[in-house]
């Protein structure tokens, strides 16, 4: 009995740190961004509120609430008031498997340091993350107008295009683990990262994610310029903020699993595993505000074509290159 | 006992909401509906031991076809049948929902009564990953080839559906 309590107690004190630390990263990476961009762009970025701007999430949040939560008068009321909490939720959710250190020892018993270490791990995080485009379409649809639509249907092929090469360009991660389990995809990469084992794949990835988190170059749900806002056009208040945070919780969750599938984990000389973890997530973060400062948006043919054309053969051609090499060398 | 609850539940989800799929009218809704029984039949699997299946199920139907369902249906916009009026007689409506619920009850019945694994509960087993591919590339190796040799015509099949006239008369003078 005292077992049990003792596993649920652990179980939720892990939910509540990951929760925390998520939506606080995720809170502060809107500001990083806006600053970043800021000054790639010769601008200040936002400096009013707090010194340097530092409570400027906090001023977000509060405006956000204030603001009227508007309701079109066509639209589906329960899918539209349901579809901002789908994309937040499954971006969230991901988290649950993801080991930000190594197993510690807790009274005698050792504890993953993930909320829970699943067999198939890398499943999961497909299964949950291919759910993520629900929230998007659903929602489009839902406002029952136009560029919402048209935002929609632009989120659902680009899935279409990209969830396939994203799950391919797993699996030479999983045949040089040989596991599911991503403490175990960690434990692979003690000496050496995948990123220097298969930058191919790496590649492929990190692409694939781009297109996950709807960033440039491949925001064409939300394209400003030509659909207004595209899915989350008709959002206001609340709504919209579940939207815009649950894009930043998926940053910040993509990049902590680029940094489990291919940059080593905790691993890392000198410093804890926790601070290496974190550095390598702010790092791929980074990466993803710098790539949004220097790219434009691609087309729209452009993107299924790279999808299409380039990233599956690719991730095909590198399964079985990656296979070959693993049996040549008798693995 | 607890899983034995469980499963009752989930398969009641299931069926209810497979129920709700077919009668929606909206065709978005009935989507949804599909995707929420998909869930609960991966969660059965999951309670069986199989996490491996439990996750393909999701990835693969409600991550995959699913979607393509709702791209379908929002690129032709389908718009809700609004209580359109058949021309068939009243009962010919009803009388084939009646049928089927009663073939279902009756084999649920025979089903509950005659098999002996049913008194057993849940089995208490959990298949790894590292499991399910043995099984499937040894056991039933033949057949997964077989399958893998049907989806490549298939593939082959749908390039050539797809080829423009234009495309066609060109390989064509080619070769």
């Amino acid at each position: 009995m005292a077992d049990t309590l003792f596993t649920v107690v652990l179980i939720l004190a892990k939910l509540a740190l990951i929760f925390g630390v998520v939506l606080f990263m995720a809170a502060y990476l809107v500001l990083a961004e806006r600053k970043i961009l800021g000054r790639m762009q010769l601008r200040y970025g936002p400096n009013r509120v707090g010194p340097f701007g530092l409570m400027q999430p906090l001023a977000d949040v509060i405006k956000l609430l204030t603001k009227e939560d508007f309701l079109p008068a066509r639209a589906d009321k329960w899918l539209f008031l349901v579809a901002p909490g789908i994309t937040a939720v499954t971006a969230l959710l991901v988290f649950a498997v993801v080991p930000f250190g190594p197993t510690i020892e807790v009274f005698g018993r050792t504890i993953p340091a993930a909320v829970v270490d699943l067999n198939v791990g890398v499943l999961y995080f497909l299964g949950v993350s291919s759910m993520a485009v629900y929230g998007v379409v659903l929602g489009g649809w839902a406002s029952c107008s136009k560029y919402s639509l048209l935002g929609s249907v632009r989120g659902l092929s680009q899935m279409v295009s990209y969830e396939l090469s994203l799950g391919l360009s797993l699996v030479p991660v999983i045949m040089m683990a040989r596991s599911f389990s991503l403490h175990d995809i960690v434990m692979a990469q003690a000496s050496v990262p995948f990123l220097l084992l298969n930058p191919v794949a790496c590649f492929v990835f990190l692409i694939c994610i781009l297109a996950e988190s709807n960033r440039i170059p491949f925001d064409l749900p939300e394209a400003e310029n030509e659909l207004v806002g595209g899915f989350h056009t008709e959002y206001s208040g609340m709504r919209f903020g579940l939207f815009f945070v649950g894009e930043y919780i998926n940053l910040v969750v993509l990049g902590s699993l680029m940094t489990v599938f291919f940059l080593g984990g905790w691993h890392g000389p000198w410093l804890p595993p926790v601070v290496w973890f974190l550095i390598k997530v702010l790092m791929v973060c980074g990466l993803f505000i710098w790539i949004r400062a220097c790219l434009p948006r691609l087309r729209y043919d452009q993107l299924m074509n790279l999808g299409w054309k380039v990233l599956l053969p690719v991730s095909l051609l590198n399964i079985l290159v990656t296979g070959a090499v693993l049996l040549g060398l008798g693995l | 006992m607890t899983a034995t609850l469980i499963f009752y539940l989930l398969g009641a989800v299931a069926l209810v909401t497979t129920a709700l799929a077919i009668i929606q009218r909206n065709p978005v809704y009935a989507v949804i509906y599909l995707v929420k029984s998909i869930f609960a039949l991966a969660l059965i699997f999951y309670l069986l031991g199989a996490p491996l299946v439990a996750a393909l199920q999701v990835i693969v139907y409600a991550g995959a076809i699913m979607v393509l369902f709702l791209f379908v249906i929002m690129m032709l916009e389908i718009t809700p049948v609004s209580a359109r009026k058949s021309s068939a007689p009243g009962w010919l409506s009803w009388t084939p929902v009646v049928l089927v619920a009663l073939v279902l009850a009756v084999m649920t019945l025979l089903l509950i009564g005659l098999d002996p694994v049913a008194e057993q509960g849940i089995p208490r087993w959990h298949a790894t990953p590292r499991d399910f591919g043995y099984a499937l590339f040894n056991e039933y190796a033949l057949a997964v080839k077989i399958i893998s040799f049907q989806l490549s015509f298939a593939a082959v099949g749908a390039f050539h559906i797809g080829l423009t006239e234009r495309r066609r008369a060109r390989m064509e003078k080619d070769s």
